[in-house]
Parts: structure tokens; C-alpha cells; sequence
């Protein structure tokens, strides 16, 4: 029996190998395709969508790529012409309201956001990121050509690079944010191009525009990086990350139905995976189950990640095979709510932003950060990035929190140049547990000049989200080794750290209204002038060209009215 | 030495000696006149013309009494006059260069149509391949694009570097189909495309295809379809219904669709499928030889023409083309800068700023440099600042500040003055009225006098 036993051990042993040394594919790239479902505390529905291509290439090598199997090639051609290290890109259409759908798998801002690592053998960056960015408009459909040097930033911490390597000069980073960007079907279509199967197989059937647009969140992103080829990370591959979230609102859909299914949500069912996908998965995340929801049909496969520092519970269809899809050919997942709505999430971290103030002079943004741990105190870096016509009192800067003053341990602060750059304000500040801190400085609006107003000028003018950035402590002890088993929703954010993980949240974007003149007061004073000058001419025509005659003087009115009088006695008439 | 290298025993050995012996330049042709009792040249062929700027040819039966050398060249006339046409740039070919911007007149339609298939001259080429997978769920295709590229067409675009930069990629695209429904053949038992639905078939491949992010060089496209398994094996048939050989047709100015039918008969779907690229190529290698403007006219009778080599290209044909392209570069500038001209004319408030001024300065420059360098025969040097002349034509005519005040009309500003105009307008028209009315008069009133 003792070496029975040992076998066993052995062979487990073998099988834990087998884990961690996947097998070598011939294949140089492999793409994976997966859907979560998550039932969010309000009782909407979260959709996320990730698809990723990994690629055993490398762009950055003298050697030039050309030959594409399943990355797309309009991207690889940019990678490659512009030296781009990493780029991230996201549209979204709506704000996501952490207080009621707790934390996103990907945050984005309402609007466009770009931002992008440029390699370090490129000497213009600058002409770089303007030709990328207009080449990036014409790919994504988008307006991205705004993209300007009034509203590109080099943050200095914010945004690290995710993927592999260390360059970290952030000379070579350039951020930008749109906020203002509306995203509709034309900016899913060229999406959707990319993906190896595009809309014709797999979970990208899923993807009506009709029923994506037609939702509270709608958030479609890109991110490109290199990442480790294997746990060992000797060598690089790049990986192209598409994601796109949804979410899909109860009241307005549900038609008063308490109930789900993907054929109600995106009114089509999935019949295959994607043939070139190596794995093609749906999670639903059961973790509140059974009290809140019920699910249909049944799945025998659950998996455990830590997602956002939690320990959650996922059911998981197998689409690459077939007795998923059943009986019928197709798989509708079915979600049948319970329980009634509850109340409020408290999320660990949470920002909120508001401009005060009255007048059209000056005023006062307020960023509110709320740290809702109870009993530990974390840093957050907050960014800042505020168009120069809002001209930024720094000194009038106060972060305070629980009433007392709390002084950032960092600040960058880039003054802002008239018509060229925008101001950029970063600062580490540490949160206080269970507290709330804010952070106000005072501005004052500028007078543009009449050709820089937009079309709608009485609308506002948009200034883009605050950017927070925290390494917040997690309730869950996260697996910091092995990240290439774990689903791809929970991997995104390199984490090198069981207690904590990172988190980035953005606060709502604003809508500032600056001194707007009367747009049609040229056209009124060219109006009232020509009129003056019309009416002065004609007066003066009419003396040039009358003819004057004399003429009998006409009687007077006592004349005339005693030639009545005498008319009706009968006396003779005065002449 | 040359009689040495005219004694080799065929002519193509000849050829590469002479070719040794002496280089010549580019843009010439030379003419060797072998004796008719020569073995060099093959039974009933009179000239050869070799993969270099050499020909020869073989004296006619009166050469053997000795004449005087003038008489020697006057009886070959007419035969270097057709060695001529088919090795260097004639009249046609100018037309053919020039057939965008002159009537077509009386030539010929092969000649027209190939001046149509060819792409118009540009600094720089894309060229890409792309592989069709209609059903990725029942063929698992594979192909081995990079050596294909490297051994078949790369050598021909390096012989063309003097002419343009080319860039080459490919990519593969999954549920690809084409625009037409094939329709089945009982009698080949086999569905067929018409070569009249030919044209509908190109664009839902398009939207797929992609432009190319990242330069606005015109791209070749050259697509391999494998059609799926339930419309397989498809074959291309001509305007008479019988199927095309190679399975595969051009669009012209745009590039090339093949056909390759695989016989899918494995049990386990998907099939892998090995694609045979030697054949592929030995389609889309003429084809892109077609695009890139190579003339291909088939010789006239008693010559022959002499394997292309390795690179696909003679060193004659090349020259061709450079003289072709730089004629067709010289006109395209030319025409640049006279619309610019003529654009400044029509609209008067344009803004040339210094910036453009210089551009169009130096493409004047480029320009006669260009046509210099033509008459000359420096083919090399012409055709590169014909390019140089083009980029900055085309710089100045596109220039972003151009269109700052191009769209300021005249009927707006018309509009703005009419409260102006309308007011004063009024006692006008009212004291014309009134003499109109005053002249009607008038008459009546002298008659009434006369009475």
C-alpha cells in the first residue's frame, strides 16, 4: 500500500506539473473568448464581454511583422508604425453608478479615453501621438482627431504601464480624454471587425446594437500590452484585450417581469463557440444565489476567483462543448429574481465631483473621496486634468478630511498654457478609514474667443472625470502567482500583492458653463445700421429726385368746419 | 571576345556572356547581328530578345556579299524598327501612360485595357495577401505565406525598387464570403461563377479587407478563397461558359481573386489543408506583373523572347516601365500644379503661405530636373525626381491650410448686406415706378395738346 501511495502522490504531483506547464501549442497566437453575467445589488443585469488574441510576436524587433493569422492586421500596422508600447482606448456611454452596481471589471469614463506608451526610440512623440490619434479616429469611427495638445496630459503616476517591461518615463506616456464623445452602432461596428470571427460566430453573436445601445451602461475598450508568454515570463507576446460592458436596466426592459435570459437581453441565443477560440466560456456569477435569483438550465461546472479583492462564485458554461448547448441547440441562460431590490452598496472606495459656486466668473470644483473601510487607512492618487479656460487658483488647493486639514504627501502640478496645454493636477493623498475627504480649488473662467465656442455653447463645456487610483485592501487573499488559469475578467490589473489589489475609479465628468456672448449680436447691429443708413438714404434719394410744385394752400379746420355747420343751415358757404 | 561569347550554343547562354562582356545603360538596347549561318539563334527565329538590353538578330540572305555598311543597316531597318517597339518605349506607350487625361482616339482596345488594369504611378505600393476561410468550423487552412513571398515575389519587387516602394502583408480572415451565390453546374458537377457576376463579387469582401492605418498608398489586394465545403469545388467560367483554367480573375486597379478548391474529404472536421503556394503564386505573379503596369504584348512573328529569370522581370522591361512611369509622374505633377493654378483663379481668397509657395517652387524644379534627365536618357534620375515632383505637388495641392477660407462664399455675404440693400432698394424701385408711369403719360398728354 505504501507505494500505491507514493504512485498517487507522484501523479498528483504530475498533474499539478501538468497545471502549471501548459502544453507547447504549435499555433503562435490563441484567442479566448468569455462572457460574465453578474446580477448587480439593484437589480440590473452586467454583462461583460472579453475577448483576447495573444500573439508569441514581437513588434518592437528590427524585424518587420506583416504576416497576420488572428490579430488584426489595421492594429498590428499601427503598433508597428508608431512604436506603440501599449495603447488603451474606451468609449462608453453612461456613468457607472458604483454606489448601486458596486465595482466594474474595467472602469472607463464617460466618453472617449485614450492613453498610450509609446517605446523608447521614438524622438517625436508628440507627432506620433497626433498622427496615431487621427489614425485611431479613422479605425473606431470616432472623433478622436480632437485629441489635440489642449486636452493631452502626462500624468507622472496614474497610469503605469500594465504590461510587461519598465520603462517608466513618463515622457513617452500621453493621456487624453474626451468627454464630450458620443458612441453609437458606428463606433461597434469597427469593434466588432476585429475580432477573428467578427459578429458571425461565437459570443460576438450576442452583440446587437439595437439592444447594447439601448441600456443604463454601455462601455466597448481595447487594450493592447505586452504581457509574460508563460508563468516564467522569459519572453513576451502581446495581447490584444477587447471588452465590452453592458448594463441592461430592470425596469425599463423587464417590462415587469422579474426575470433574464440572454435571448430577452440581447434577443439572440448562442448556438457555438467561436471554432477559433481555445476557450469560449459564460460565467454567471452565483455567489448571492440562492437567496436572490435563481438559474436555468443547471451547470455542474462552478469555479472560484477573487475578483476586486472578493471571493466570488461562478457558475460556467463550457461552450467548446456541446452538451452545453443541450437538446435544443442553443443555450439561453435564465436568471428568475426572488428577492426585492435592497439598499445602497457601500463600496470600499468611492468618488464623487461637483462644481460650486455662482456667477459666471469664478467657482469652485469639489472632489469628494469616500473611504468606507472601516478601520484602515489607504493612499489614493488622485488626477486632475482641467481645460485652461477653467484657470485653476492652485493656492486655494485644500484637501481636508474629518474636518481636519490633510496635507497630500505628493503633488504634480502642471500650470496650464493658454490655447496649448491643459492643467494637470495629481496628489497623493492618504484616506483616513471611514472617512470622507475633499479636495476644493477655486477657479475662474476665461473669455474664449468667438471662434473656439462650440456649436451648442449654452450646453457647457465638458471637463473630463477625476482619475483615482488606489491600492485598496482586500477582504479575500488574492493567488499573486498564477495568472494564466484564472478567468479573464479577473486578470486585467497586474497584482503583486496578496492584501491589496488595484482598483480605478473615475468620478462623473462636468458640464461648466463659461461666459457665452450673444451670438447674433453682429447680425442685430448690421441689421439695425443698414436700416439707419437704408432710412437715411431714402430720406436723401427722395430730395435728390422729388419735384416739388406748388400747391393751393388747403383750408383750415375752423374754416371747414363752419362750411359744415352752414352747410347743414343752409347759408351760403365761406370760400 | 564577343565573337567568343556568340559562339555559345544557345542564345540565352549568349545572352548572359554579352551581358558580362559589356553592361549597358539603362534606357539602351543593344543589337548584335549575327551571321545567318549562326547557330546561336533557333531554326525560323530571327530575334532573340534577351533578359538584359541585348537582342540579336540574324542578318537577312543578302548580307553574305559584301556591301557597303550603309546599305548593311538599310536592309535591317525595318527589323530594328520592330526590335525597337517591342524592347523600348515607343509612341504607344506614351499614349498608353498618358490615357487618363488624352482621348483614347484610334488605339487599340488591348492596349487601353491594359493601361487600365495597370495601377496609375504612385511613390509607393501596398500590397497585401489575404486568405478567405468562409467555414473555419470545416477547413483548418495553413499556408506558408512568408516563403511563398520571399521565394516568388520578392525578387521581382527588389528588381522594382527603382520604381516604387512596396510593402507586402497578409492576413487571413475567418467567415469571409463572397457577394454571389454560386450556382450549381449538373454538367461539371461543380458550381460555377459567371464572369458576368464577377463584378458583384468584391465588395462584402471589401468592408473586411481594411484599409491600410498606416500610409494612403494604393493597396493591391490579392485574395485566396477556398469555398466551403457545400459550395465546393466552384470554378470561374468565362463569358462562353467554359471553365477558366486558373480559377481566378483581376479587377482592375484593385487586384486579384483566386479560387482554390480543396477536396475536403476527411471524416474529422475540421480538415487541415495544406495550401500548395506554388501554384497560388503562379497565378498572382502575373497578375501583380499586370497591376504594376508590365506590358506583355505578344511578340510579332520570327522573334522570341527569352525566359525572364529568376526575378520575373527583363532588365529591357524594366526600363520600359521606369520611362512609362516617369512620363505618367511628370504629367500627374504637372496637372497637380495647374489645378492648383487654376483653383487660385477661381477662388481669390486662398492663402498661399510661404510654406506652399516653396513646395510648388520646388516641384517646378523637380519637374524640369525630371524632363532634363529624360531627354538625356537618365532613366534612373528621372524617374526619382518624377517622384520628387509628385510628393510635392501633391503636399501643396493638399496642404489643411488651403481649405481655411476656401468655403467662404459670396452668397453669404451678399446675405449679411441685404438689410442694407432691401431698404434702399425701396425708394428706388418707387421713383422708377413712378417715371415709368410719368413716361406713359407724358405721350397722352402732348396729344391731348395737339387736339
Amino acid at each position: 500500500t505504501a507505494i500505491c501511495q507514493s504512485i498517487t502522490q507522484l501523479m498528483m504531483w504530475y498533474a499539478n506539473n501538468a497545471k502549471y506547464f501548459p502544453p507547447p501549442s504549435t499555433a503562435k497566437d490563441q484567442f479566448q473568448e468569455e462572457l460574465v453575467i453578474k446580477p448587480l445589488h439593484s437589480g440590473d443585469i452586467y454583462a461583460s464581454f472579453q475577448f483576447r488574441t495573444q500573439w508569441d510576436t514581437d513588434f518592437l524587433l528590427g524585424s518587420k511583422v506583416s504576416h497576420y493569422r488572428l490579430f488584426p492586421k489595421s492594429l498590428g500596422q499601427v503598433i508597428s508604425k508608431f512604436s506603440v508600447r501599449e495603447l488603451h482606448i474606451s468609449f462608453t456611454q453612461g456613468y457607472w453608478r458604483t454606489m448601486q452596481w458596486g465595482q466594474p471589471f474595467l472602469p472607463s469614463p464617460p466618453g472617449a479615453e485614450l492613453w498610450v506608451w509609446f517605446q523608447d526610440t521614438v524622438t517625436d512623440v508628440d507627432l506620433a501621438w497626433k498622427e496615431l490619434t487621427n489614425v485611431l479616429s479613422g479605425i473606431f469611427c470616432a472623433s478622436l482627431n480632437f485629441i489635440d495638445s489642449t486636452n493631452t496630459v502626462q500624468p507622472s503616476a496614474s497610469f503605469k504601464p500594465l504590461g510587461v517591461g519598465n520603462v517608466t518615463d513618463q515622457r513617452f506616456l500621453r493621456y487624453a480624454v474626451l468627454p464630450r464623445e458620443i458612441v453609437c452602432t458606428e463606433n461597434l461596428t469597427p469593434w466588432k471587425k476585429l475580432l477573428p470571427c467578427g459578429s458571425k460566430a461565437g459570443l460576438a453573436v450576442l452583440m446587437k446594437s439595437e439592444k447594447l445601445f439601448h441600456s443604463s451602461f454601455h462601455s466597448q475598450a481595447l487594450h493592447i500590452r505586452p504581457v509574460c508568454k508563460d508563468w516564467q515570463c522569459k519572453s513576451t507576446s502581446w495581447e490584444l484585450r477587447q471588452t465590452l460592458n453592458v448594463v441592461f436596466d430592470l425596469h425599463t426592459s423587464g417590462q415587469g417581469k422579474r426575470e433574464w435570459s440572454l435571448f430577452k437581453m440581447f434577443s439572440r441565443t448562442l448556438t457555438e463557440a467561436c471554432p477559433l477560440a481555445s476557450s469560449s466560456k459564460v460565467y454567471v456569477d452565483i455567489t448571492d444565489n440562492p437567496q436572490l435569483f435563481e438559474l436555468s438550465p443547471a451547470t455542474p461546472l462552478v469555479s472560484q476567483a477573487v475578483v476586486l479583492g472578493d471571493g466570488r462564485t461562478y457558475s460556467v458554461y463550457d461552450l467548446t462543448d456541446h452538451a452545453t448547448f443541450g437538446q435544443t441547440h442553443s443555450l439561453n441562460v435564465l436568471l428568475r429574481w426572488r428577492a426585492a431590490e435592497r439598499e445602497m452598496l457601500r463600496p470600499l472606495l468611492h468618488g464623487e465631483r461637483y462644481v460650486a459656486g455662482y456667477g459666471l466668473q469664478t467657482g469652485e470644483i469639489h472632489t469628494l473621496v469616500y473611504n468606507n473601510h472601516p478601520y484602515r487607512a489607504f493612499p489614493v492618487l488622485l488626477l486632475d486634468t482641467v481645460p485652461w479656460y477653467l484657470r485653476l487658483y492652485i493656492h486655494t488647493l485644500t484637501v481636508t478630511s474629518k474636518g481636519r486639514d490633510n496635507k497630500p504627501s505628493y503633488i504634480h502640478y502642471q500650470p496650464s498654457k493658454d490655447r496649448l496645454q491643459p492643467h494637470l493636477l495629481e496628489m497623493l493623498i492618504q484616506l483616513p478609514p471611514n472617512s470622507v475627504t475633499e479636495v476644493t480649488v477655486q477657479f475662474e473662467r476665461a473669455l474664449l474667443k468667438w471662434t473656439e465656442y462650440t456649436p451648442d455653447p449654452n450646453h457647457g463645456f465638458y471637463v473630463g472625470s477625476s482619475v483615482i487610483s488606489a491600492l485598496v485592501p482586500s477582504v479575500v487573499a488574492m493567488d499573486t502567482n498564477n495568472t494564466q488559469e484564472r478567468p479573464l475578467f479577473s486578470s486585467f490589473f497586474p497584482c503583486k500583492e496578496e492584501s491589496t489589489y488595484f482598483m480605478r475609479i473615475y468620478t462623473e465628468p462636468l458640464l461648466v458653463n463659461l461666459p457665452t456672448p450673444d451670438f447674433s449680436m453682429p447680425y442685430n447691429v448690421i441689421c439695425l445700421t443698414c436700416t439707419v443708413v437704408a432710412v437715411g438714404y431714402g430720406s436723401l434719394y427722395n430730395l435728390l429726385t422729388r419735384t416739388f410744385q406748388v400747391e393751393e394752400p388747403s383750408q383750415g379746420l375752423a374754416k371747414r368746419l363752419a362750411n359744415i355747420i352752414r352747410r347743414l343751415r343752409g347759408v351760403p358757404l365761406l370760400t | 571576345m564577343e565573337e567568343d561569347a556568340l559562339n555559345q550554343s544557345t542564345a540565352a547562354e549568349a545572352d548572359i556572356s554579352l551581358h558580362m562582356l559589356s553592361e549597358s545603360p539603362s534606357g539602351s538596347v543593344v543589337i548584335y547581328v549575327v551571321p545567318e549561318s549562326s547557330t546561336v539563334l533557333p531554326e525560323g527565329v530571327s530575334v532573340y530578345v534577351g533578359q538584359r538590353r541585348t537582342a540579336l538578330l540574324r542578318a537577312g540572305g543578302q548580307m553574305r556579299v559584301a556591301v557597303a555598311l550603309k546599305e548593311v543597316l538599310a536592309s535591317l531597318e525595318t527589323w530594328i524598327k520592330q526590335v525597337l517597339q517591342v524592347m523600348s518605349f515607343s509612341h504607344g506607350d506614351i499614349t498608353a501612360a498618358l490615357s487618363d487625361r488624352v482621348r483614347p482616339g484610334d488605339r487599340s482596345r488591348e492596349g487601353l485595357a491594359d493601361s487600365m488594369r495597370a495601377f496609375k504611378s504612385s511613390p509607393g505600393y501596398e500590397i497585401t495577401f489575404s486568405l478567405l476561410n468562409p467555414d473555419p468550423t470545416s477547413h483548418l487552412l495553413h499556408w506558408d505565406v512568408e516563403a511563398a513571398i520571399s521565394s516568388y515575389i520578392q525578387p521581382l519587387l527588389s528588381k522594382m525598387a527603382p520604381v516604387a516602394n512596396f510593402s507586402i502583408d497578409s492576413q487571413i480572415l475567418y467567415y469571409a464570403v463572397l457577394g454571389v451565390n454560386p450556382r450549381y453546374d449538373p454538367t461539371l458537377n461543380a458550381y460555377t461563377l459567371n464572369a458576368d457576376s464577377l463584378s458583384h463579387v468584391i465588395n462584402p469582401v471589401e468592408a473586411r479587407l481594411g484599409s491600410s492605418a498606416a500610409s494612403s498608398n494604393p493597396v493591391l489586394n490579392f485574395l485566396l478563397y477556398v469555398p466551403d465545403s457545400r459550395h465546393s469545388p466552384l470554378h470561374i467560367t468565362d463569358h462562353r461558359r467554359h471553365t477558366v483554367p486558373s480559377n481566378a480573375f483581376s479587377s482592375p486597379r484593385w487586384g486579384g481573386i483566386m479560387v482554390y478548391n480543396v477536396n475536403a474529404s476527411g471524416t474529422e472536421l475540421p480538415v487541415d489543408v495544406h495550401i500548395d503556394m506554388r501554384r497560388v503564386m503562379g497565378v498572382f505573379l502575373p497578375q501583380l506583373r499586370l497591376m504594376l503596369g508590365v506590358q506583355s504584348a505578344a511578340p510579332p512573328p520570327g522573334f522570341l523572347i527569352g525566359p525572364c529569370g529568376n526575378a520575373g522581370l527583363a532588365d529591357w522591361e524594366l526600363d520600359r516601365l521606369m520611362w512609362t512611369r516617369s512620363v505618367e509622374n511628370v504629367a500627374t505633377a504637372t496637372t497637380t500644379i495647374t489645378s492648383l493654378a487654376q483653383l487660385l483663379d477661381q477662388i481669390g481668397n486662398i492663402v498661399i503661405n510661404d510654406n506652399i509657395a516653396e513646395q510648388v517652387s520646388s516641384a517646378v524644379a523637380s519637374l524640369q530636373l525630371a524632363v532634363g534627365q529624360l531627354e538625356v536618357g537618365n532613366l534612373g534620375l528621372a524617374m526619382q525626381y518624377s517622384k520628387e515632383a509628385i510628393l510635392q505637388s501633391e503636399r501643396a495641392f493638399f496642404d489643411p491650410s488651403l481649405l481655411h477660407l476656401l468655403y467662404f462664399p459670396d452668397d453669404q455675404k451678399f446675405a449679411i448686406y441685404i438689410p442694407l440693400f432691401l431698404p434702399m432698394c425701396v425708394p428706388i424701385l418707387l421713383s422708377l415706378l413712378k417715371m415709368a408711369s410719368e413716361v406713359r403719360q407724358r405721350p397722352g398728354q402732348g396729344q391731348a395738346k395737339k387736339d
